[in-house]
């Protein structure tokens, strides 16, 4: 929209004000540029540097680009710490727990937007609630109530607990709360009952819902640290967060190996996102709630 | 139960939700019928999440605030104690400097990152900029790696005698930076990678925000002749507000709660100078088994939490008004 009003401005306006757009123009460039290269450059210098042999990683002068490149921290990181289990545990999380939570908050968000009974309206300010009450803060009680379900140790632990998510479920609400009612209205005269309703007419048109909310579950799966950390004992079940965490805990770090299983970690999501895209950046998150 | 109807009936502006025969559910009602579809569809649509609040939050918050007044270890049983619990950490030096700390972080790092999630949304919104969708890709990278990823970066940019910032500084002629040993410099590293880490996210909730405000304020602005900062000051800034507003709020209580961004960085080091408020409740719960003592710890940082957030309530409130 601003686009379109842009160019009449211009046109309107005199000689002058055009070199004023152009400075105007050169100077907004160069500063998102300079962002850009603030934001991307700790990343840059992580990348290249896990190309460098362990030898040259601490040697001085230090040099931007690796002089003798090599995949050595990478088939390190793979073979001695066990990627590749951290890589499939975290899979299995993250896949599950973003299957599940989208079930759950598109039920449980249609159920917010379409009906009116008191206790309905109740429950939405019940997971408001637990907003202010994430794991972190009752991480004791948390872990017993996991331990008396005899869920310890299991990355189904993981997975149940992060379920339900107000994010998720203001998300689908949101959207629910555009669809008009006239169209629930019609399959209720034409006969279809309330969950199939939702499940042949309301679920197939939040797709975008559905995707977005399925990159922000995985995401947050991914990267979740202190709750496996607190739930998984067995390093057999350990995460790649916790994995990547036992490396930077050690005595003497080992940066090489360090540096290649940090950068494999990473690989998943960014891929997921270069994919998804316009799912995030035109995610409607006015809902304004994170995990 | 019969309120239900009562509610919809409130709503006449609402059809669906009294259904296409609004006398008979309620004559069904009266006969003693409990379930209709209208009750039960609902309830099958939210008992996952019902269930799931249940057991994890309604169960949790109850037994940490019994276990709080109790010296439970994780095993046995749970003697009473009474006050104690809060009594020994009020008193406890430990608990202080972790709180003071945590704070000190948080108000380091919201306004950080408010500047910054502000300037790049706004960068990425306004036409004078050129190349917006790769600004947009790389600005948004950091919410791809996790908080323990994002804490090996930093610690590898800031490394004392390996990093890259050291290594510039000394090659300009200055002298090695203690970004490891010195406590405030070590915090002051966890702030900037935590403003950068931050920074995408919100940048989305600003960039949805601009993109709402009505073109046609800005038209009139300009037809007065108000410059760029002007209008920004006294038009967009107004009409982002509510996005404000939650942003700060969710900023403040996710810094309060920060842990695994330390962890990696310097582990809340050095010593425990910078240990946070969530790395000493699970430091006292899981390494140390008290599980009681953690739990009035978290009530305490569930209360601090609760005053913040009705404090900004309040505020945004009085403003609104």
């Amino acid at each position: 929209m601003a686009a379109t009003t842009a160019p009449s401005a211009v046109r309107r306006t005199t000689k002058q004000g055009m070199t004023g757009d152009l400075t105007k123009k050169f100077w907004a460039t160069t500063i998102m540029w300079l962002m850009v290269a603030v934001y991307g450059l700790p990343v840059l210098w992580f990348l290249l540097s896990s190309f460098k042999p362990a030898g040259e990683l601490f040697s001085y002068p230090l040099t931007f680009f690796p002089k003798h490149p090599t995949i050595k921290g990478y088939t390190q990181a793979w073979t001695s710490f066990d990627v590749a289990k951290y890589f499939v545990n975290t899979l299995i999380v993250a896949v599950s727990a973003t299957v599940l939570t989208i079930v759950a908050s598109a039920a449980c968000g249609y159920a917010l937007a379409k009906y009116n009974n008191w206790w309905v309206k109740l429950f939405a300010l019940c997971i408001l609630a637990t907003t202010m009450l994430p794991g972190e803060v009752i991480l004791a009680p948390l872990f017993l109530v996991v331990r008396d379900l005899h869920l310890y140790n299991s990355l189904s632990a993981v997975v149940v607990p992060a379920v339900i998510t107000a994010t998720g479920t203001f998300m689908f609400r949101q959207f629910f709360l555009t669809v008009p009612n006239d169209l629930l209205e019609a399959a209720r005269i034409d006969g279809s009952g309330e969950l199939s309703t939702l499940l042949r007419i309301m679920l197939p048109l939040s797709r975008p819902i559905m995707l977005t909310l399925a990159i922000f579950s995985f995401q947050w799966r991914w990267n979740d640290y202190i709750w496996p950390l607190v739930v998984l004992n067995d390093p057999g079940k350990y995460t790649l967060q916790i994995g990547v965490a036992t490396i930077v805990g050690a005595e003497n770090v080992n940066w090489s190996v360090l540096l290649g299983a940090s950068v494999l970690s990473m690989i998943p999501l960014v891929a997921l996102y270069l994919v998804f895209q316009k799912y995030v950046m035109n995610a409607d998150i006015n809902a304004g709630l994170k995990d | 139960m019969v309120d239900s109807i009562q509610a919809t009936a409130e709503a006449p502006g609402r059809a669906v939700r009294r259904g296409p025969e609004p006398a008979r559910p309620r004559l069904l009602r009266r006969r003693g019928r409990p379930l209709n579809r209208y009750t039960a569809a609902p309830l099958v649509l939210i008992s996952v999440n019902l269930l799931l609040f249940i057991t994890f939050f309604v169960w949790p918050a109850v037994t940490g605030l019994l276990y709080s007044f109790t010296s439970y270890t994780g095993v046995g049983d749970a003697p009473y104690v009474g006050l104690d619990n809060y009594q020994r950490l009020l008193n406890d030096k430990a608990f202080y400097s972790a709180l003071t700390r945590t704070v000190t972080f948080t108000a380091g790092v919201v306004p950080l990152t408010i500047v910054l999630s502000l300037g790049t949304a706004v960068l990425l919104v306004t036409d004078y900029t050129k190349g917006k969708s790769v600004a947009r890709i790389i600005f948004f990278l950091p919410w791809l790696i996790s908080p323990i990823i994002a804490g090996v970066i930093w610690r590898w940019m800031f490394g004392e005698n390996f990093g890259l910032v050291n290594f510039v500084i000394t090659s300009l002629g200055g002298k090695e930076v203690p970004w490891q040993s010195n406590a405030n410099l070590s915090l002051f590293v966890v702030i900037i990678a935590a403003a950068w880490g931050g920074t995408a996210f919100n940048m989305l909730l600003f960039v949805a925000a601009l993109k709402n405000v009505p073109t046609a304020y800005y038209e009139a602005a300009s037809l007065d002749g108000a410059g760029a900062w002007a209008k920004f000051r006294n038009i967009t800034l107004p009409a982002i507000a509510p996005t404000t507003f939650i942003v700060v709020l969710l900023s403040v209580l996710g810094s309060m709660k920060e842990y695994a961004l330390v962890q990696a960085i310097n582990a809340g080091g050095p010593g425990t100078a910078n240990n946070l408020i969530v790395q000493y409740i699970y430091t006292k719960g899981f390494q140390r088994a008290q599980i009681g003592y953690a739990s009035a710890a978290s009530f305490v940082l569930m209360l601090i939490l609760m005053v913040i957030a009705i404090v900004q309530l309040v505020i945004n409130r009085r403003k609104e008004s």
